[in-house]
């Protein structure tokens, strides 16, 4: 039969006037075409039959079957952090909803917009423990930022609706929708979106003058000032970025960032002092325990920026804004809290420095410590040594610095996404980002498995730039999968996995922590990179010594199609400087020889 | 900076919700998965019309965690309104108990002699048994329940406690 024959017309109607009757699979896609959505990522099971039939009759919608219900999440949410529009997943009932919860929670912490539409068994079987029936809302409910279950036709526009704007307003989070299947075949009526969505979802983007003022005034008096930026400033869109390279320009203050700000500042900025917390410079942490005016901008105060709490930025008068207001105060007492949208607290700051008086502080202040801070950027603390004889063995850090040298020559646009543990943090280090909404990883949940379906979800979203996935060798087995949807798509995803060997992180927490055992770390019988790459349809590259190295980097980057490039890097190579647990920041190890003793309390810690 | 030596005060939230199913859930689970403590809980549909219910929890936590419970519970999607009440804070609290006693004699007779005192009204009534309706504060309740327990008390069944502030001011 021709498919064109079955073509459903899904274009917006005006509102009363369609007299069409749509199924509610119908209904639903209609919604997704209204609310400007061009990619899903999903796969199909029985519940969600209807929505797939529906999906096969039009063609202004574009999906993406994944190999696996957890990638779906991790796909759209780089879909959406690489483009800023909401992420959209469809799974099947039970097992298919059930898989997604990983992916929802991740999105949740790094406040990431997805809706996830999930299948459900008809009304009349929800509570029977029908066949691949879960309480979906209720497993997902603490990994949602809000969901629903549709349970009458009327509210199936309305929800699908609401979803979309509850997963991009305010703090951006996950919306899961469970569509019972009887409610998908049957007729459902058409409606617009609700002029009031959900009247008691009412999130405050303008920050109030009255704050900014007095933030603005500390800011004026401060001799050692700092600005902490965070994920919040990716949300809230690149004009919050461009905003703040203006603010930070003008006030001459220096400014760090945490792992989810990255690329908000350019990395080359002589004012960016680089990440902070953990695994962030010398001067950066320094910087935060030093200054006496610490301003946060969409960033939350997370365990691994702050350290030992009690000894976090001592003394230093704290602003802190940030759209969601439950996160001021959460953790570390502020003196002005800011409730807004990170663009517009920026542009309000400049606005409100411009018109109040000169500075009350002598300039020369700010010159000492921009004096203190080049001591400490001395240090060096991301500086390595790589021997050059073309045998030797690859450091990981080494690896990265060439990647990230190699790529920006081919001047392609190039997006980052990692996977979890050493690699993401050297990723983070030696990568550097001058653009916002680059730089894809999993922040809040460290969630393994993150990168590849990620770097799908950026190349589907941009189907001409170079997309890398930073990876590890244990990592990239947690979602190894996705090569197959890779190839299916021809997407020409590069796979750089730093192969050590180890289960990094943890066998460096071992040493650290544990007297060196490493229990259960080691990452035994992992399989050929280069064959695996070949049975996917793609390339596999190996470097196993320096002299090899941009030999692969230079192949890899010049292939059109999709490369798993094994790195066979050093083993026991440890990722630092660091913050160990239970410390505080002027107490970094900056190194292997330093090796101070991690507190009993400090143990206890994640 | 603010140097945090608090101690734990009791205080009632008093959440106005979306009447949707699953508000509650979502409320009771903020304070389970965040640690909060929950001492006692009532919900019930205020306004049919516009569709919101109410639900008000005790719990005892410093000022700095209830405003951090306040500011959780407002960010939740089907929240309208949240406010915290704490002894600082004019408001009227009280619950209701139903208290059966089983006892005969001197003992019943004692037991009915507390109830007329603490305004008790017996809802039910057997040759061996009362079931005693009570309304007030909950130290009231308290106290009622104690002085039954030497006479026989048998169950206690309670609403735990709707609050609402004194004067004009609402929610
Ligand atoms: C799903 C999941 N399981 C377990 C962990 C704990 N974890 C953090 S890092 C890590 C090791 C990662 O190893 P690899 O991918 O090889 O990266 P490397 O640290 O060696 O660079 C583990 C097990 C996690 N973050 N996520
Ligand atoms: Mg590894």
């Amino acid at each position: 039969m021709n498919a064109a024959s079955h073509q459903t017309d899904l274009k917006p109607h005006a509102a009363g006037t369609d007299t069409t009757v749509l199924s509610g699979a119908e209904v639903l896609l209609r919604v997704l075409v209204e609310q400007g959505v061009e990619v899903i990522f999903g796969y199909p099971g029985g519940a969600v039959l209807p929505i797939y039939d529906a999906l096969f009759r039009q063609n202004a919608i574009r999906h993406v079957l994944v190999r696996h219900e957890q990638a779906a999440v991790h796909a759209a949410e780089a879909y959406a952090r690489s483009t800023g529009k909401v992420g959209v997943v469809l799974v099947t009932s039970g097992p298919g909803a059930t898989n997604t919860v990983t992916g929802l929670l991740d999105a949740m912490l790094d406040s990431i917009p997805v809706v996830c539409f999930s299948g459900q068994v008809g009304v009349p079987l929800i509570g029977t423990d029908a066949f691949q029936e879960a309480d979906t809302t209720g497993i997902t409910r603490p990994a949602t930022k809000y969901n629903y279950l549709v349970r009458r036709p009327e509210d199936v526009a309305t929800c699908v609706h609401e979803a979309f704007h509850i997963a991009r307003s305010g703090r951006p989070g996950p919306v899961l929708v469970d569509l019972p299947k009887n409610l998908m075949v049957g007729p459902a009526p058409y409606s617009d979106a609700p002029r009031v969505p959900h009247p008691s979802y009412h999130p405050q983007t303008e920050p109030g003058r009255d704050v900014i003022a007095r933030a603005v005034a500390a800011m004026k008096g401060a001799r050692r000032p700092l600005f902490y930026i965070g994920g919040g400033i990716i949300n809230a869109g690149p004009g919050a970025s461009t905003a703040l390279r203006r603010l930070v320009e003008k006030t001459g203050f220096p400014c760090t960032s945490t792992l989810m700000g990255l690329g908000a500042m350019p990395a080359g900025d002589r004012r960016f002092l680089g990440m902070l917390g953990m695994h962030g410079t010398y001067e950066a942490n320094m910087a935060t325990h030093g200054c006496d005016v610490l301003i946060a901008l969409g960033s939350r105060f997370d365990d691994r920026v702050t350290g030992r709490l009690d000894a976090f930025s001592p003394g230093s008068f704290k602003i802190h804004a940030d759209i969601d207001p439950s996160q001021i105060n959460k953790i570390v007492p502020v003196d002005v809290g800011i409730v807004g949208d990170a663009r517009r607290v920026i542009e309000m700051m400049l606005e409100e420095w411009d018109c109040t008086p000169a500075n009350t502080r002598q300039p020369i202040d700010v010159a000492q410590w921009w004096h203190q801070i080049s001591e400490w950027r001395k240090i060096d603390s991301l500086g390595f040594s790589q021997d050059m004889a073309p045998e030797a063995i690859i450091r990981p850090q080494y690896a990265i610095r060439r990647l990230y040298e190699l790529a920006t020559a081919t001047g392609r646009d190039t997006y980052v996404s990692t996977e979890v543990g050493q690699h993401q943090m050297w990723a983070a280090q030696h990568f550097g980002f001058s653009k916002p909404n680059r730089w894809l990883t999993s922040g809040g949940l460290g969630t393994m498995g993150y990168g590849l379906p990620a770097a799908v979800g950026a190349q589907v979203a941009h189907p001409d730039a170079l997309v890398i996935d930073i990876a590890g060798e244990a990592s990239t087995l947690m979602n190894i999968q996705e090569l197959s949807t890779i190839a299916q798509y021809r997407l020409p995803v590069k796979v750089f996995i730093l192969n050590n060997q180890y289960m990094g992180m943890v066998r460096q927490w071992q040493e650290l922590l544990h007297d060196s055992r490493y229990s259960e770390s080691y990452s035994a019988a992992l399989p050929d990179f280069v064959k695996l790459a070949e049975s996917f349809h793609g390339r596999g590259l190996r470097a196993t010594c320096v002299g090899e190295l941009d030999g692969v980097i230079a192949d890899m980057l010049a292939h059109p199609g999709p490369v798993v490039a094994d790195i066979c890097v050093a083993q026991d190579e440890n990722c630092y400087p660091m913050i160990p647990s239970g410390a505080a920041h002027n107490q970094m190890l900056l190194g292997p020889d330093q090796d101070d003793e991690i507190s009993a309390e400090g143990r206890m810690l994640v | 900076m603010t140097t945090q030596q608090e101690s734990p005060v009791s205080a009632v939230i008093s959440i106005q919700v979306e009447n949707e199913s699953g508000a509650l859930a979502r409320v009771i689970g903020l304070f389970s998965g965040r640690g909060y403590n929950i001492e006692s809980l009532t919900v019930a549909a205020v306004d049919e019309t516009r569709r919101q219910s109410r639900i008000n929890i005790v719990t005892t936590a410093t000022p700095r965690v209830l405003e951090q419970i306040r500011a959780q519970v407002d960010r939740l999607v089907p929240v309208y309104r949240v406010s915290v009440m704490t002894a600082a804070d004019p408001h009227v609290a009280r619950e209701m108990a139903l208290v059966k006693v089983i006892a005969s004699g001197e003992r019943r007779a004692d037991a009915l002699r507390i109830a007329q005192a603490f305004r008790a009204h017996p809802v039910d009534a057997s040759a061996t048994s009362f079931v005693f309706e009570l309304t007030g504060a909950t130290d009231k309740l308290d106290a009622f329940i104690d002085l039954m327990r030497p006479l026989g008390l048998a169950e206690v069944s309670r609403t735990g406690v709707a609050a609402i502030a004194r004067g004009a001011a609402i929610l």
